[in-house]
Order: structure tokens, then sequence, then C-alpha cells
């Protein structure tokens, strides 16, 4: 904003205390917006910050500081988080999860993406409409229903745990790879398509050749965000879970908040939270990167629209 | 098909497919785009659809009489609504015992979804038009909320609230308080708070969207014409951002009303929400069907702001 450098008139509000003259100034800055905003960073991100650093404590509490020390990452030969072997199972799974739903979740969508945006059949809408709906579901109502699918109607087909959890997770998660590879294909249009095809190139080659280059970075986008939301996944791999190894990082802290955590909790969470940021990164970079080739605005904004 | 009516030459017919099949124009068979969608719409028939009729057929079926599990009755007509019927009333007719979790869920997520919004349209505002050179970095702090996981972020309030956390320390140092105050233990306010945090991110993003998009121009020309900083926010800006609040209201409060793990983590059973009846019958003993009718409440209660939200979104879409 360019107009915080003008200088009020000096004849504007001359009269009244600084209060007011403050108030009445049309050029004053921002500040109380100012402030909320850095208030809500602060308050958005220092419970985090202080969390991630108390898995450093040196004592059992979480909320007192003993301390720095490693015990609760490698320090403890019992309860640390690599040697605690439930800990180093919940890690294992979450990232087998996630792993495994990227793989499902992502090839699903974007073809389903592509398919919706140019077939215009009669059942592609409420086709579309669905897979939105999926989208907007609170994710208890989902977890519930498909716990019920589970242990109901495909009883002795699905056992809860891995399968069902993985089942239901790309099920939670196939939206993001729709919604992000169709806003994709809106602004690249059928055109580099229709020349490859003019040009010779069959259906199938025009496919890969063109249109799924040109959606590169969609669907690397959506690869890190779905990831990064099947790590934090709770509600549905929790009703899903089944045997005691089966229960991911996430439940493992869920189950540990409401007992008695130690700071091999916060580490924990750490480290879900270094894998979901990493990933986030990544993608960034990614985006940015295959994005300004195609004279596509590659900044922030566009990566958090998404 | 008409190319079995009207007889036509290979050529015709082949732009004639095309001509209904895409608008584009290309050279697809019939089935060519219809193989690309249908994986993912299969997968959600199976999954997404089936477990709402599995609802359905739990919340209407029996109980087994001896193991106490579920006996999901599949068939509409066999259906009976007996324990939908018990369930429901146990909303209105005394002694009520849910009616005091359905009122308090309202009431925090009326008051938390209008703390994100109030905290959300400042920091929106202020990001998307006077955050200036720090845009960037800015933006990306906005975000970061968005990959912590809900339950890191819950979980590290739990720690700072504790009666030895740190804001018990601050206010205790401050003067503001002479001993702890026990926050977890069944505060209305914690759990108020924690929603806020928890789901505030989703009311900044659209709100953030929408601000960001609003033409400049339309801003000085309200000013030209004489209104003053507040009427030009009250009548230029507010409006067009009308769609977004509505949306991040709608998108905060979805999540909340099903929301189980803030109280669970935050508060007690005295300010446990509509989440934590459901979370506390499912899976238990010859409690399946009365899960099922409080999951099929629960989505009564979503569907009109669901079909909302996706309508706006649509439109906008569609605008844009």
């Amino acid at each position: 904003m360019s107009d915080v450098v003008l200088s009020p008139p000096s004849t504007a509000a001359r009269s009244g205390s600084w209060l007011t003259r403050w108030r009445r100034n049309p050029w004053r800055k921002p500040r109380i917006l100012q402030a909320v905003t850095i208030g809500y960073l602060l308050w958005s991100l220092i419970p985090v910050v202080i969390a991630v650093i108390f898995s450093f404590n040196a004592g059992r509490s979480r909320s007192t500081w003993q301390g720095f020390s490693m015990r609760w990452w490698t320090g403890d030969p019992f309860d640390s988080l690599f040697h605690d072997p439930s800990l180093r199972t919940a890690m294992l799974q979450t990232f087998r999860l996630s792993f495994i739903t990227v793989l499902i979740a992502v090839p699903l969508g974007t073809a389903f993406a592509i398919g919706i945006d140019r077939w215009h059949g009669r059942p592609a809408r409420p086709a579309n409409f669905v897979m939105l709906l999926s989208f907007v579901v609170p994710e208890m109502i989902l977890g519930v229903s498909l716990f019920l699918l589970f242990t109901n109607m495909l009883k002795n087909l699905v056992p809860l745990g891995t399968p069902a959890q993985i089942l239901g997770l790309a099920t939670f998660q196939m939206s993001y790879p729709v919604i992000i590879v169709r806003a994709r294909l809106l602004s690249i249009g059928p055109e580099y398509e229709e020349a490859a095809m003019d040009l010779g190139a069959k259906p199938g080659q025009s496919i890969r050749r063109v249109l799924l280059p040109l959606l590169s970075p969609a669907i690397l986008a959506s690869v890190a965000v779905t990831f990064a939301d099947s790590v934090d996944d709770f509600v549905i791999v929790r009703y899903l879970s089944g045997p005691a190894n089966s229960e991911p990082l996430s439940v493992k802290i869920y189950s540990a908040a409401r007992s008695s955590p130690t700071p091999a909790v916060n580490a924990a969470a750490t480290v879900m939270l270094l894998a979901t940021m990493a990933m986030i990164i990544v993608g960034y970079l990614i985006y940015r990167r295959y994005a300004k080739g195609t004279g596509d605005a590659g900044d922030m904004a566009s990566f958090t629209q998404l | 098909m008409e190319a079995t009516t009207t007889p036509t030459t290979e050529p015709e017919r082949k732009a004639k497919h095309t001509k209904s099949d895409t608008a584009s124009g290309a050279w697809y068979p019939r089935w060519y785009w219809p193989s690309f969608t249908g994986p993912g719409t299969i997968w959600m028939i199976v999954l997404f659809l089936l477990p709402f009729y599995t609802v359905l057929a739990v919340a209407f079926g029996t109980v087994d009489p001896l193991f106490r599990t579920p006996l999901p009755v599949y068939q509409p007509w066999w259906w009976s609504f007996a324990t939908f019927q018990t369930t429901l009333q146990k909303f209105y007719v005394a002694p009520a015992v849910y009616q005091p979790p359905l009122i308090r869920t309202f009431e925090y997520v009326f008051v938390a979804s209008l703390i994100c919004l109030v905290i959300g349209y400042a920091v929106a505002y202020y990001a998307a038009r006077y955050a200036g050179k720090y845009r960037i970095p800015i933006l990306v702090l906005l975000v970061a909320p968005f990959w912590i996981s809900y339950l890191m972020r819950i979980y590290a309030w739990q720690s700072l609230l504790q009666p030895d956390g740190y804001v018990n320390d601050i206010l205790m140092a401050l003067g503001l308080v002479s001993q702890p105050v026990l926050w977890l233990s069944g505060k209305g306010i914690t759990v108020v708070l924690g929603l806020v945090y928890g789901y505030i991110p989703f009311m900044i993003l659209p709100l953030f969207g929408s601000l960001d998009r609003i033409n400049q121009n339309l801003l000085e020309a309200g000013r030209d014409l004489g209104a003053s900083p507040s009427q030009t926010f009250r009548r230029v800006t507010l409006p067009l951002s009308k769609p977004a609040i509505l949306a991040g209201l709608v998108i905060v409060s979805l999540p909340m009303l099903g929301d189980y793990y803030t109280n669970n983590l935050l508060g007690s059973t005295r300010t446990s929400m509509y989440g934590n009846l459901i979370d506390g019958s499912v899976g238990q003993a010859g409690q399946g069907p009365e899960a099922g009718s409080l999951v099929l409440i629960l989505m009564v209660i979503v569907i009109v702001p669901m079909l909302y939200y996706l309508r706006e979104t649509r439109r906008a879409a569609e605008n844009a």
C-alpha cells in the first residue's frame, strides 16, 4: 500500500485529543489490525514451538522445564521415541498408511478429475457431486460410517487395522487431488491435446505425453497435500484401527494425552510435524519449479489457494 | 443413439459422437472419458455411499440378544424405527439426557465460529491489504497451522494449561490470580478457545482469498465518491466478502459439530459435546443402533450447510 507514505493534510481534524485526531486520520497506519495479526500469529504458533522444545525436556513433565536432554528422543532405553517399540511401530504405521494412501488416492483422483473435466455425460454430475460431498462431510460421520461398514456389511472382507485404515484414508483424501487437478485443468483447457492429436497423436499418447506433463505441478501438489493430511489424520484411522500395532502416531498421541504423557509424546508429535512440513516444502518447491515453465504464477499465494 | 436410427457415413457418425461426448470436438471413443471417471466413482460408491447405507441399516436394525453386536437390516421394508425413536426422545423427553450436550454443542459452535470470524477477518484483511513486503512470510505463517496436526496443536495447549503450565505461571506472575486456575477441569471457555484455535485456519484462508481478489479501484471509487473508511468497508468490502464469510462459517462449524477430541483433551464430561455422544456409543456392546441413529441425526443437521457450501463454491468457480 502506497498511501501510508502520504502525509495527512495539515487541516485535517486539528481539534480534539490526540486519540480523536488519530482515529479521524484517514491515512493512519492500521495499528490495531497489525496488532491483531501479530497477536494471532504468535498465539497460533508459539504453543506448538513450546511443545517441540519440551520434547527435549530432561524430566518427565511436559509443562515444567527441567533442563535440556535427548532423553525422550534417543537417550532413554525404554521410553524414548526411538527405543519404545510401540512408538516405533506407530511411526512406521503412520508412514506406511500415508504412503499407500497417496499411491491410491492420487492416481484415482487425477484420473477422475481428467474424466470429469472432459466428459459431459449424464452420470458425470452426480459422480462429481458425490466426490465433492466427500470433501465437506465431517470426518466424524465418515469415520463412524466406515467403521459400521467394515464391522457389519464387509465384516469378513476387510479386517479393521491397516486394510480398513487405508481404504478409509484413501476415500477421505481422494477429493484433494480431484480439486487440485481440476483447477489446473480449467486453466490449461483442451487445446494442447487437440493440437497433439492434430499432429497425429493417439488419445492415449496425447494424455501421456501432453496432458500429464502439463498437470504434473498439480499432481505433485496433490501428493504433498494428501501425504501431509494423511500423516495428520486421526479420526478415521482411530475408528478403523484394529490390533495395537495398527495404531499410528496420531492415535498414540491421543491415547497418551488422555493418560500420562511424557515428553516422548512431544517427540512423536515433532516427528509428525517435521514429516508434514518437509512434504509441504518439497511439494511447494517442485510446484514452483514446474509451474514456472508453463507461465503460471507459481507464487505462495496460488499454492495456498489449492 | 441416433446413429442406429438414421444411417450415416462413418465420419459423420464420429463427428456426431464427439459433439455429444465432449464439448471440445476432439476424437475420442464414447467410453474413453467415462473410463477415467469410473474407478474413482466406483470407489466412492463402495466406500462413501455404501457406508451411509450401512448406517441406516444399523440404525434401523436390531441387536444380537446374546453377543450384543448390531444386527443390521439391509431391506428397507423390514426396518424398525424403535431405537431411532428412543434415541431421538433422549433429546427432548425427560430426563432428556442427550439434550444438554446438544445445546452445549450449538452454543460452543456458535460462539467459536463467531470468534473465528472476527479474528479471522481482521487477520485476513490485514494480510490481504496491508502486509506489503511481508506478504509472503505472513502467508506462510498463516498457512503453517494447516499442516500441523490438529492433535498436536490441542496437545500443546493441554500442556500449557496444566496447573503448573505456562499459562498459570504467567497469570500468577502478573498477579491476576493467586493460585493456579484449573483450566482443564471442564471449563466451557477452554473448550471454546480450543475449537477456535483448532479450526480458525480454515476460516482465514477463504477470507484471505476473497479479500485479496477485491479490486482496489472499487475501494478508491468509494472513497472518491465521499464515503468514509468505515462506510467503504461496510458498503463495499463487506458485501463483496459476504460469500467468503458464509463459506468460512460453514467450513469451520461443520467439523466442530462432530468434534469430540477437543473436549476429551481440554474438557471433561461437564463440557461434552454431540461428538462425545457418538464416540461414547460407537463400538459399545448393544449400542450399535444407537450409534447409527446419532450419526444419522448429525447427518440431518449438517446436510443443509453442506449443500449450501457446495452450491456456493460451484457458483464462485463459475464466476471466476
